[in-house]
C-alpha cells in the first residue's frame, strides 16, 4: 500500500460526505472558504502569540517542536532518540505510517473531515518508539494567517508500548480575519503507553473552529487530555472520542471553556469503554460571559464488564445574556458497569462574595478568587512546569475577568 | 473603641435589632449571649456593614468614626474583622492560597506572609489543612479553627466573633480560646464574642457579658456570674428576670 492508493480508496467516501452536516454545532457553509497552502511564512515576530498558547520559541524544556502556518509546515524538530516529529507529508513516505492514516477517524465523519481529507496538505506526525519515555513536552503550534482560509492540519500521534509522551498544542489566529480551522487528530496509544495532550486555543471572534479528534488506547494505556479555550471565537464545535480498546486502559478528559462575546461553543467529549475494567472521566468547566452560547457535552458508554466512568460538568454564568447547557450522557450496555455523573450550573453566590469582602478583598478581587476556584481542575499527569504554566494561564484568565 | 447608640436594624423587612446601646473599650472582650434568633449575629453583621442589614436608626461609632453609610470594604479597612458563624465552602480555593492572599492584601511581602501563616497555622493546628479547598470536607472544629485563623491573620483591631465555640469539642475549645486570648493580649485590640453555650468563657478573659433577647440587651454584668447563671437556668430566666426588673 502506498499513499496514493490509500487516498484513492478513501476519496469516494470523502466526496460523498461533503454535504454531511455535523451532529452538533453551527453549520458552516464551506463555499465561503477555500483550502490551499496559504501565505504560510515563518513564525518570526509572533513570539507573543506563541507564548500565549504555551509555545516556547526558544524550545526550553521541550523535546521537540512543530510549527505550521496556514497549511504549510515551517519548522519541525526532535531532540530525543526514539522520538520522531515530522510534517505529515514526509512521514507518509514511510508506508508503515499509513497504518495510522485515517484509521481512527473516518474521513466521512462529516463535511469537515471530508474537506480536510480532500484538501489535505500537512499536519504533524509525532511518534515515540516502544519503551521510550519523553519527559519534556513536544510542542506543536498551528497558526492561521491567510484570510478566508480553511486550515486543516492532519495530525497523527503514536505512542509506542510502555512509552510516555507529553504534547502541548497551541492554536491561534495571527490576525482578525475570517477563517475556518479543522484540526484532524488521530492518537494511538499502544500497550502500557501514556499520552498527555494539552491544547490551548486562542482564535479570536472571526474564526470558526471544528477540531475532529479520535484516540485509540490499547491495554493498560493512558490517554489524558486537557483543553483550554481562552478567547472569543466565532463558533467552536469539538467532541473528541476516546476508544478504550485494551483491558485496564484509562482516559481523563478535562476542558475549560471561557465563552466570551458572541461565541457559539459546543464542546464535549466521548469515552467508549470498550474493553473490560477500563475507566475514565470527563471533567468540564464552562463560564458564560456576554452573549455567549455554550453547550458542554460529555458522554460515557460502558460496553464491557468492570468498566467505570464519571462525568462532571460545571457551569458558571457571569452574564444575563449568556447561556450554558450541560448535557451529560451515560450509556450502559452490560450489567457490570459503574457510570456516574454530576452537573451543575450556577452563578457566583452572594454569600461567597460577601464573605471574601469581609476578609478584606474588593468585590472584583473576590469575584476573581471565586472564578479561579471554579476553574481549578486537577491537571492530572502533566510534568511540573507544564502544570505550572497552565495554572498561571488560569490565574491570569480569572484575574482579567 | 466601639460605641453602639440606639441601634435599630432591619433584616429582610423585619426589625431584628430594636434599640441597642453597647460599648466596648480598647483591651476589652465583651461576651454576647442569647437564645437563637435573638439578633446576635445580625448585630455583628450590621457592625461590619453587611448590606442585607439595613440600619434604620442609631449610630455605630468606631474610634470616633461613624460607620453608618460606610461600605463593608471601608469598615474592614478601618480595622473591623468578622469571624463568621457559618463561613462558606469555597471549592477550588486552597486554604493556603486564600490565607496568603489575605496577608498580601494587608501589605505583607511574600516571605513575611509565609512566616505569619506558618505561625498562625501552628497556633491553630491547621498545618495539615492548608493544602485543602477552603472548608470542603472540614469537620465542625476544623471550620471554626480555619475561620478564626483567617480572621486573625487579617490583623483587625476589633474582632467580631460569631460563635467560634459552637459544635467544637473540648480540646479545640481550649485551642480556640487561647488563640483569641493571645491575640487580644497585644496592644489596642478589642472584641465582641457571641457564644450560645458559654463554653468558651472558661478559656478567655471577658470584661463584661451581655444577654440579648428579641433584639434588645436585657442584662449586662460580670461575665463569670452571668455565664454560670445562664448555663444553670437558661435564657428563660433572663427573660423573667427582665420582666421582674421592669
Amino acid at each position: 500500500m502506498n499513499l496514493e492508493k490509500a487516498r484513492r480508496m478513501l476519496k469516494p467516501r470523502a466526496e460523498k460526505a461533503l454535504a454531511k452536516t455535523a451532529q452538533y454545532g453551527l453549520d458552516i457553509d464551506l463555499s465561503e472558504f477555500r483550502i490551499e497552502a496559504g501565505l504560510g511564512e515563518g513564525v518570526e515576530g509572533s513570539e507573543r502569540v506563541l507564548e500565549s498558547v504555551g509555545i516556547d520559541p526558544r524550545e526550553r524544556n521541550r523535546s521537540g517542536s512543530y510549527y505550521q502556518v496556514d497549511n504549510r509546515t515551517v519548522y519541525a524538530s526532535a531532540r530525543q532518540r526514539g522520538l520522531t516529529v515530522k510534517p505529515l507529508s514526509e512521514a507518509l513516505k514511510d508506508s508503515e505510517n499509513l497504518n495510522y492514516y485515517w484509521r481512527a477517524l473516518p474521513v466521512d465523519t462529516d463535511k469537515y473531515t471530508a474537506i480536510a481529507f480532500l484538501g489535505e496538505r500537512e499536519g504533524y506526525f509525532i511518534r515515540v518508539d516502544d519503551g521510550v519515555s519523553v519527559d519534556t513536552p513536544v510542542q506543536a503550534c498551528l497558526l492561521l494567517r491567510t484570510p478566508g482560509l480553511i486550515q486543516a492540519p492532519h495530525n497523527i500521534v503514536v505512542v509506542g508500548e510502555n512509552s510516555t509522551l507529553h504534547v502541548i498544542t497551541g492554536c491561534a489566529a495571527m490576525r482578525e480575519e475570517a477563517g475556518l480551522h479543522i484540526g484532524v487528530s488521530e492518537f494511538y496509544v499502544k500497550k502500557g503507553g501514556t499520552l498527555t495532550f494539552t491544547m490551548i486555543h486562542s482564535w479570536g471572534k472571526t474564526v470558526h473552529v471544528r477540531p475532529r479528534t479520535v484516540a485509540h488506547v490499547e491495554e493498560n494505556g493512558v490517554f489524558i487530555s486537557h483543553y483550554i479555550n481562552t478567547s472569543p471565537v466565532s463558533s467552536l464545535q469539538t467532541n473528541p472520542v476516546v476508544y478504550l480498546n485494551g483491558e485496564g486502559s484509562r482516559a481523563h478528559l478535562s476542558s475549560i471553556i471561557i465563552g466570551k462575546e458572541s461565541s457559539r461553543i459546543d464542546a464535549g467529549g466521548t469515552l467508549e469503554l470498550v474493553a473490560p475494567v477500563c475507566s475514565g472521566e470527563i471533567v468540564s468547566r464552562t463560564i458564560g460571559f456576554d452573549n455567549s452560547v455554550n453547550v458542554a457535552r460529555a458522554r460515557v458508554a460502558g460496553r464491557a464488564p468492570g468498566t467505570k466512568g464519571h462525568v462532571e460538568c460545571r457551569g458558571l454564568l457571569l452574564s444575563n445574556g449568556s447561556r450554558i447547557d450541560a448535557i451529560p450522557e451515560l450509556e450502559a450496555s452490560v450489567q457490570d458497569v459503574q457510570l456516574t455523573h454530576e452537573a451543575a450550573i450556577g452563578r457566583i453566590a452572594e454569600e461567597e462574595l460577601l464573605y471574601l469582602v469581609a476578609r478584606g478583598f474588593t468585590e472584583e478581587e473576590a469575584r476573581s478568587i471565586i472564578v479561579r476556584g471554579f476553574l481549578s481542575v486537577e491537571l492530572t499527569g502533566l510534568p511540573e512546569n507544564l502544570a505550572k504554566y497552565l495554572e498561571n494561564i488560569l490565574d491570569s484568565l480569572s484575574a482579567s475577568l | 473603641m466601639l460605641y453602639l447608640k440606639s441601634l435599630v436594624v432591619e433584616l429582610g423587612g423585619k426589625t431584628v435589632i430594636k434599640g441597642v446601646d453597647f460599648q466596648v473599650k480598647r483591651g476589652e472582650l465583651a461576651l454576647l449571649m442569647g437564645p437563637n434568633g435573638s439578633g446576635k449575629s445580625t448585630l455583628l453583621h450590621a457592625i461590619i456593614g453587611d448590606k442585607r442589614c439595613r440600619l434604620v436608626s442609631g449610630s455605630i461609632l468606631f474610634n470616633g468614626v461613624e460607620l453608618a453609610g460606610l461600605a463593608m470594604e471601608e469598615r474592614v479597612r478601618l480595622g473591623l474583622g468578622l469571624g463568621f458563624q457559618f463561613p462558606p465552602r469555597l471549592k477550588g480555593v486552597k486554604l493556603r492560597l486564600l490565607a496568603l492572599r489575605i496577608l498580601e492584601k494587608r501589605g505583607l511581602a511574600r516571605d513575611e506572609a509565609e512566616k505569619t501563616l506558618e505561625e498562625y497555622s501552628r497556633l491553630l493546628k491547621m498545618e495539615s489543612l492548608l493544602g485543602k479547598d477552603f472548608n470542603v470536607g472540614f469537620s465542625g472544629g476544623e471550620v471554626k479553627r480555619a475561620e478564626l485563623m483567617l480572621t486573625l491573620i487579617q490583623n483587625p483591631r476589633f474582632l467580631l466573633l460569631d460563635e467560634p465555640d459552637s459544635g467544637v469539642d473540648v480540646e479545640n475549645l481550649a485551642l480556640i480560646g487561647s488563640a483569641i486570648s493571645q491575640y487580644l493580649s497585644s496592644n489596642g485590640k478589642a472584641a465582641i464574642l457571641i457564644t450560645h453555650t458559654g463554653h468558651i468563657a472558661k478559656h478567655v478573659k471577658a470584661s463584661e457579658a451581655h444577654v440579648m433577647i428579641d433584639g434588645r440587651i436585657v442584662c449586662s454584668g460580670d461575665p463569670g456570674e452571668m455565664v454560670s447563671n445562664v448555663m444553670e437556668h437558661g435564657f428563660e430566666k433572663c427573660a423573667e428576670c427582665r420582666r421582674a426588673r421592669r
